[in-house]
């Protein structure tokens, strides 16, 4: 069997150097060539979640999203929809903080009344069986075509329309924050056009 | 206010061993008797709080502007590591028979999911608990503090069990690792009743 | 000793979960479904068979008081090729194995087998060795994960198996204790089985 290099300071500091280089040097080439296709899935998950709540458009929405100031330091990203030109539809990327295990993003479609096309469900941590009954249409269907207007948006036990999902009704809660902070944004994109359209400018 | 939340959630409501499932290697391992327990949690802590500092600054200060953000498990490692010598070194030299006890275990504190994991964990809290909003240093000790404070607990409370299993009689077939799970399991039950509390 | 006992004896004899009790974090932590199970065996497996590999060719040229920090680093290094690969090319078991995909660095296999096996033996057969107990690793990772999954939700693979449309099921195997009592009982099952041999 070959000799092992000895554990000269010499030698153990540059079979360190050595190491980490090509690791370093290794690291950088995959970062570059996976950058692409990371991107992509990140765009191809959004679009999906778009088209899951709004109806069919034409456009790319990722192109043309703004973001819109929720509260304090945060912001809601905000994507149109358009089909031929026209304003089918806004999707808002919204999110609440009040899961029971922390945060979840839920995609809100509305139309241009302010009425909730559809909801869907971007990312959660609740618990399985619980709280994961949020991606169940039993539950995300009572969203479906929801006027503010019409309904309250709060679970039955705050006095609202929601039916809640049985022993999950912080999950459910929190369902409903996200969508009222999405229609937060959605009134304050609201009150811009009303201020454009008084002062002639388009959507 | 926010940092004792942050304690109460951590060492009971999503304790790192019974409910995050970080460091259970030592947790199976070296929580025999009660001394040692307290030895290596005692250990934990000096890494786990040293290292989410360094690690922490590291992230934010370097890795973020530089847009290396991917090289964070592999300098997160490093700095573990290194700091499990620095640790070593000096527990060999104020208290040998501590050193003795904990044996091999005080190297395998590297492989620690936990120290790892919580690490990583104090990048972006506010994912997690409501009730912080924006990432701090602060935030990321505190955090640390009590994970190692959650850490042993589970190991105390362990090895206390453990001591009174030794007196019990147990089926042949479940003796040894088997009992040992089944009896992690029934802890990680119980703590499950801290659910909601938060 | 014939090389290809190198790959089988990680599957029973020697399994690394079962019989080594090594890499426990995961095995209790992704194994809430089958799915999960076989992707973090299947992750951890690549990683295994290439550092081992690597460490064997590079044994020699290591001074033996930095081989630790040297195994680290190389493992680090397939481990963050792993994370940005599933990351860019399987996005949702990526987001479902989450914090633990980094995590795999600190699986104590690696680490263990580098400096047991692979530190000592020449690549062929460090190649085979990881395989081994990579496969093993898988295996006791998948099992662990469909038993949970049947247990706590009734579906094999995201399959629902048991004709009813959402079937009250023993919620806990799904949570942090049933990792624990599932993995207790598959080991003393593992146990048996080895004594009736």
């Amino acid at each position: 069997m070959a000799k092992q290099a000895s554990s000269s300071l010499k030698n153990m500091i540059l079979s360190l150097l050595v190491i980490t280089t090509i690791s370093g040097a290794s690291l950088s080439y995959v970062h570059k060539i996976t950058a692409k296709g990371i991107e992509q899935s990140r765009q191809k998950k959004k679009i999906e979640a778009i088209t899951a709540v709004l109806p069919q458009f034409s456009n790319n929405p990722l192109k043309e999203m703004y973001k819109i100031a929720l509260f304090e330091n945060d912001s809601l990203e905000v994507y149109p929809a358009r089909r031929n030109d026209s304003l089918i539809g806004l999707a808002i990327a919204s999110k609440t903080n009040s899961g029971f295990s922390g945060e979840i993003k839920i995609m809100v479609g509305f139309l241009p009344n302010g009425i909730v096309y559809k909801t869907k469900v971007i990312e959660h941590h609740e618990t399985p069986g619980l709280g994961d009954k949020m991606e169940q249409p039993e539950f995300y269907s009572q969203f479906e075509q929801f006027n503010f207007h019409e309904k309250i948006n709060s679970v039955t036990k705050n006095g609202g329309d929601i039916d809640a999902i049985t022993a999950a009704t912080i999950s459910s809660r929190a369902y409903c924050n996200a969508v009222q902070n999405a229609y937060s944004v959605f009134q304050k994109i609201n009150q811009q056009w009303s201020s454009d359209s008084q002062s002639g400018a388009t959507k | 206010m926010a940092y004792i939340l942050l304690i109460i959630s951590a060492v009971f409501v999503n304790n790192i061993v019974l409910s995050q499932f970080l460091g259970i290697c030592p947790f199976l391992g070296v929580s025999n008797k009660v001394k040692t327990a307290l030895g290596m949690s005692a250990a934990v802590l000096f890494v786990m709080v040293l290292s989410t500092m360094v690690t922490y600054i590291l992230y934010f200060y370097v890795l973020q502007p530089l847009n290396l953000q991917f090289l964070n498990t592999i300098t997160f490692i490093v700095i573990i590591a290194s700091l499990v010598q620095m640790v070593e070194i000096i527990i060999k030299k104020v208290s040998y028979s501590l050193y003795e006890a904990l044996g091999v275990f005080l190297p395998l504190i590297t492989t620690n999911c936990a120290v790892l994991g919580v690490a990583m964990l104090a990048l972006d809290l506010p994912v997690k608990y409501s009730f912080i909003h924006h990432n701090s240093l602060l935030f990321a000790v505190v955090f640390a503090i009590a994970n190692s404070l959650a850490f042993g607990l589970a190991l105390v409370l362990f090895a206390g069990i453990r001591e009174q299993l030794q007196l019990v009689k147990v089926p042949q077939k479940l003796q040894g690792v088997p009992i040992t799970l089944l009896t992690a399991g029934l802890l990680a039950l119980a703590f499950m009743g801290f659910a909601g509390l938060v | 000793m014939g090389s290809f006992s190198n790959i089988t004896k990680g599957i029973i004899k020697e399994n690394p979960v079962f019989v080594l009790l090594l890499g426990m974090c995961p095995t209790l932590a992704v194994t809430s479904s089958g799915i999960n199970g076989f992707a973090m065996g299947a992750a951890t497996m690549f990683v295994l068979v290439l550092s081992n590999t690597v460490i064997s060719v590079i044994k020699q040229v290591i001074p033996s008081k930095v081989r630790i920090p040297a195994y680290i680093v190389v493992i680090a290094t397939f481990v963050t090729i792993v994370q940005l690969v599933m990351e860019a090319y399987t996005p949702s078991i990526h987001k479902q194995l989450g914090l633990f995909i980094p995590l795999i660095v600190v699986n104590c296999l690696i680490l263990g087998r580098a400096e047991a096996f692979a530190s000592k033996n020449n690549v062929f057969n460090s190649f085979l060795d990881g395989i081994g107990m990579g496969l093993g690793f898988t295996v006791a990772l998948t099992l662990l994960g469909v038993v949970r999954e049947l247990l706590g939700a009734g579906t094999l693979f995201g399959f629902n198996i048991t004709g009813i449309e959402h079937p009250k099921m023993m919620l806990v195997f799904v949570l942090p204790p049933g990792a624990f009592i599932v993995l207790a009982y598959l080991v003393a099952i593992n146990r048996m089985v080895q004594k009736n041999k």
